[in-house]
């Protein structure tokens, strides 16, 4: 019968030796909210498990106005969604993280997880990208950052090599009159994976209500999630009205590249980007104004 | 709320009670069949098909069989040929052939998820890690699945041997029709009536409309499972998850040629079955492995074997074509039936096409209905097998009808509706029903008559039919010393009908429902009893109770007339108490008589067994259910605001467990109208063998259902009771259609009515334009 070991490293560096050590052979252990399946449906078959929870440096979150926020790639989804300075700052990470599972995979399930689980239809995932977030890995040859936006490569599939380990998030402190939204369609209220997922990420010129800065990721429409820069020049320095948002809606639609699944046709994909496009800049922006 | 005809002259009987079962349920303590351990037991595990279609060409064990821990192996080669035999097993007609193909293939596969070795290992890793060492050659066949592609002409052929027969009735063998060459097609059935072409020419309007609808799983929660003990003296003891102990029984019987008395059958708490659990998966497996292995073998299946292997309901392809005159009488209905029955004949298609235009009497009426075999796993009974499909054709066309002729949708239903002496579509008139009561009662509804007001809100409303099983149970009721009472049956329990009998029992004998025990037993402790399904057990099983119950009453009263020295006819028995004029003679309650029990002649044991008769002629149900829908006009998302039904249950016994019987039942419709769908891709392979995109609605996606019962006593019963476990699942999905149509005016015609689905609907009504065409035009 095929064994499993388990490993319980307390630090990022046995970590990083553990998992160099045992190559494609091991695979951390985050919530385990995927990898639990992934054993038992046999999809992944590793003879090392690195449970990372236990590692201090990977489960902290430090936020500062200054100089934004850094995020352990094991904290769990709620203890994101419950912080107060998240909730405030970030509202549509917070969100996302509030609509993986239930309360009780909340507990476990995490954002770091949940991104090197490589999944395009990840919920946190678009919203990492919206608010511009940096992935730091540690690993054999030292440290790395890369863009969230490049993290992924495909389906299951991502930037980390062998010996590679997520660490943390940094996301850069919240500009003035700025916000974010995230959301997602599901065809029930709750138990569903994202059809469509949207992360919309504003910065306004209160004065005239011009877009300063922006970013719009989408999720479940393509092998990874997707940063939809064409949607995004086009919104910033105008003023952001009907039009605009109108605008926005179809060049994000023009980013998607979905398929037909079990989940949504490709078409119906296509259309519910752009819903939920103008939807989310319009939260968003509301929050940005009524942020200062 | 219960909208009765009758007035209750009784003091258990339409009280609600807590179920006996409850406290070991809510506290985890009630076993179910995955929870049973025995010494030495063995864990079995089956190989299935990874093609939807496919020639085996050779199975090769070797490796499974070296693998440390592996016990025995099996194959197609180890089960013994069966004769086809048409086999009426309770409510089901069975082809024990094609049982035995679907419990083991030999020759072909005819489905992703279709048996095709099993091994038994000293645990379940193992014998899962066996599976991957079995070495299996197919030759690739091209699938065949949907019934529209199985009736062409030139569609590849599952079963060389199917010839299409004409049947005159439900359980006609049928004669054949047609050339003699082999069909996807073995079944036919027709009602006629009237003059069509006549019917029509005197309609003022014509609605002529085709309907698909998806193939949709029961959806219970615990998987099959089976443990098998083959003792050293031949005899095999199941333990199992199933609705019908004989059925397994005579159905393990028929597979593996057993005799019948070698096998007793140990029913165990059930998670849910709704017509599912009929039939048999594992337990013949389960037998063989034990008896080359000469151990206990334990199976329990995985949600995806479940769904790929399991169940479920059939897909359909329908056309109705109807016509009403101007003041709103339906003057003609032609209506076209096929259902896939899986890879198997046996589809619904014969009570689909008796219960379609069941509750209209109609004069010209035609219905063709066709069972078409495809590449998908057989289907199963599920909660009205038949009925609720072809509703969902015929009473869409009806509110159009309804709304050409600018009637209200109940009012026309009720100038239509169905009254004692009426021609059912099948032929023989109706008994005293409830059909009218019934429409007339949600007519006059808190939620009919309140207003529904806002953009993208409709309100739709559907009727539905089914039959009322009679068939064959047993009962005993003992009377204990301390005059508590236990009733045994061999009815499974799955909606709290154990609670029901004790109730019943407690009525006939004045006694505390607290003192009555009901137990469910094996095939060896009691008589035969048929399956639990088609609405029959509170009905039927309620009848045995009922007479074993008088019966161990008479014996009560027998005893108290020897004690008093009286005849037995001056025995009076009221509330509860046994009495007798004249001095000297102190009354007894039940209680007391019961102490003196083994001086009088030894226990009591009241016993009944009983055939309530046919299927629907014991009685029929009739269901309505109104829903209030709101649209998102840009996802094409569809919220249920308020939804109700109302039922003609005969008698509530229980109004607890009759309202959840309806709610139930109307939230599987729901999720069948919006959300349940098996997916295929285009090599025939399921991609949604899992609850999580096999979508059936959560507690966060309906409000609390309504209920209104109402109750039109059933003449065959002595208590009023009618089946109510059914009916309620066949109006919902017409109900929610309608609302659609309500809401935003477009009609649907296809299940589910999914955001995609919905969307691509009011695309094509030029409702709103595609976001996604617009983009593609940039």
């Amino acid at each position: 019968m095929h064994a499993i070991n388990y490993e319980s490293p307390k630090t990022i560096d046995e970590a990083v030796k553990l998992l160099a050590a045992h190559g494609e052979k091991a695979r951390p252990l985050s919530g385990g909210t995927d990898l639990l399946i992934q054993l038992r449906a046999g999809t992944r078959r590793p003879d090392f498990v690195v449970d990372i929870k236990h590692i201090a440096d990977l489960c902290k979150i430090s936020f500062s106005a200054q100089h934004g926020l850094s995020l352990g790639a094991a904290v769990p989804c709620l203890e994101i969604h419950e912080n107060p300075h998240l909730r405030r700052h970030y509202p549509g990470l917070t969100e996302a993280a509030h609509l993986i599972g239930s309360l009780q995979i909340q507990s476990r399930a995490t954002v770091g997880g949940n991104l090197c689980n490589g999944s395009p239809a990840a919920d946190t995932t678009p919203a990492l990208i919206a608010l511009g977030a940096m992935a730091r890995i540690a690993g054999p040859g030292g440290e790395r950052t890369v863009p969230v936006e490049g993290f992924c490569l495909s389906p299951g599939r991502t930037v980390l090599k062998p010996g590679e380990l997520l660490v943390e998030f940094q996301i850069p402190a919240p500009a003035k009159y700025s916000s974010d939204a995230y959301l997602r369609f599901i065809p029930r209220n709750e138990m569903d994976i994202a059809v469509v997922g949207v992360g919309v990420a504003l910065t306004l010129d209160p004065a005239n209500d011009h877009v300063v800065a922006a970013r719009i990721a989408l999720g479940a429409v393509g092998p990874t999630p997707i940063f939809a820069t064409q949607a995004v020049q086009a919104l910033v320095g105008k003023k952001l009205d009907d039009a605009a948002i109108a605008n926005a809606g179809t060049l994000a639609i023009a980013a998607a590249t979905p398929i037909d699944d079990m989940r949504g046709t490709a078409e119906y994909r296509r259309h519910v980007v752009g819903v939920l496009t103008r939807r989310a800049l319009a939260i968003a922006a509301t929050r940005a104004k009524a942020s200062a | 709320m219960t909208q009765s005809t009758i007035k209750s002259e009784f003091t258990v009987i339409g009280t609600r009670p807590i179920r006996h079962d409850g406290i070991d349920k809510v506290t985890g303590r009630a076993r179910y069949g995955a929870d049973i351990a025995l010494p030495g037991m063995l864990h079995g595990a089956v190989l299935r098909s990874p093609h939807a279609h496919a020639r085996i060409r050779s199975i090769d064990m070797a490796k499974a069989r070296r693998h440390p821990g592996v016990k025995a192996v099996v194959t197609g080669a180890d089960f013994p040929e069966v004769k086809g035999v048409m086999a009426q097993v309770g409510e089901l007609i069975v082809n024990t052939h094609y049982l035995s193909l679907n419990v083991m293939a030999r020759g072909k596969v005819l489905y992703d998820g279709h048996a095709v070795a099993a091994v038994a290992a000293t645990s379940r890793h193992v014998a899962l890690e066996a599976l991957e060492l079995i070495e299996v050659d197919y030759e690739v066949l091209t699938p065949v699945m949907t019934a529209e592609e199985a009736m062409k002409p030139d569609a590849p052929v599952l079963l060389e041997e199917l010839r299409t027969k004409l049947m005159a009735h439900r359980t006609d063998p049928g004669s054949a029709e047609g050339p003699d060459r082999p069909t996807n097609v073995p079944g036919h059935i027709r009602f006629e009536r009237g003059d069509l072409a006549a019917g029509f020419r005197a309609a003022a309007h014509i609605v002529e409309r085709e309907f698909v609808t998806a193939a949709v799983h029961q959806g219970y929660i615990e998987p099959q499972n089976a443990l098998a003990i083959y003792g050293a003296d031949g005899h095999v003891t199941i333990h199992c998850s199933t609705q019908g102990s004989f059925n397994v029984r005579t159905l393990t019987s028929s597979v593996l040629g057993i005799p019948e008395g070698s096998i007793r059958v140990v029913p165990a708490e059930i998670g849910g079955g709704f017509g599912g659990k009929t039939t048999v998966y594992l337990e013949p497996v389960a037998t063989i492995l034990s008896k080359l292995s000469g151990r206990p073998v334990k199976m329990v299946m995985s949600r995806a074997d479940v769904l790929r292997a399991t169940g479920p309901t059939s897909g359909t392809k329908m056309k109705v074509r109807m016509g009403a005159a101007r003041d709103g009488t339906i003057t003609a209905a032609e209506v076209w039936l096929a259902y896939e029955a899986g890879a198997f004949p046996g589809s619904p298609f014969a009570p689909g096409a008796m219960c379609t235009m069941a509750p209209y009497n109609v004069a010209n009426l035609r219905i063709d209905s066709f069972d078409v075999v495809v590449n998908r796993p057989k289907v199963a009974a599920y909660r009205a097998p038949g009925s609720p499909a072809s509703a969902f054709a015929c009473e869409t066309v009806i509110d159009e009808l309804a709304t050409l002729c600018g009637i209200d949708p109940l009012d026309f239903r009720i100038l239509n509706g169905v009254r004692e002496g009426m021609p059912q579509p099948a032929g023989p008139p109706y008994k005293r029903i409830g059909f009218i009561e019934t429409c007339t009662a949600m007519r006059e509804s808190a939620h009919y008559q309140a207003r529904l007001e806002g953009p993208n809100r409709g309100r739709g409303v559907a009727a539905g039919f089914w039959f009322n099983g009679g068939l064959q149970s047993s009962a005993t009721v003992n009377i204990h010393g301390d005059g508590s009472v236990s009733v045994v049956t061999g009815s499974v329990d799955i909606g709290g009908s154990r609670t029901t009998q004790a109730m019943i029992a407690a009525e006939v004998l004045g006694a505390d429902i607290n003192d009555v025990r009901p137990v469910v037993t094996d095939t060896d402790s009691i008589g035969h009893t048929d399956v639990t399904g088609g609405s029959r057990v509170a009905l039927a099983t309620g009848m045995a109770v009922y007479e074993a119950a008088h019966d161990a009453l008479a014996q009560l009263k027998a005893r108290a007339a020897k004690l008093w020295e009286k005849p037995i006819a001056e025995v009076r028995f009221a509330a509860g108490t046994f009495s007798a004029a004249g001095n000297g003679v102190p009354p007894m309650t039940l209680k007391q008589l019961a102490t003196r029990l083994a001086r009088t002649g030894g226990p009591i044991v009241g016993r009944a067994t009983l055939n309530a008769g046919a299927v629907g002629a014991v009685g029929n149900a009739f269901a309505v259910a109104c829903v209030d829908v709101e649209i998102d006009p840009e996802t094409a998302k569809v919220r249920i605001l308020r939804c109700s039904i109302a039922q003609d249950v005969g008698r509530a016994l229980h109004p607890g467990y009759v309202e959840g019987q309806m709610q139930g039942a109307l939230a599987q419709g729901i999720g069948w109208a919006l959300s349940e769908e098996y997916f295929y891709d285009r090599n025939g392979l399921l991609r949604n063998a899992g609850l999580l995109d096999y979508r059936m609605p959560t507690c966060l996606d309906l409000p609390m259902i309504e209920t209104v019962i109402v109750e039109v006593p059933n003449p065959h019963h002595p208590l009023g009771v009618r089946g109510v476990g059914e009916v309620g699942i066949v109006p919902p999905m017409a109900a929610v259609a309608n609302a659609i149509y309500q809401a935003i005016g477009v009609r649907m015609t296809e299940l589910p009515m999914s955001p995609p689905h919905l969307l691509k609907a009011i695309g094509q009504r030029g409702g709103v334009t595609l976001d996604s065409h617009a983009a593609a035009a940039d």
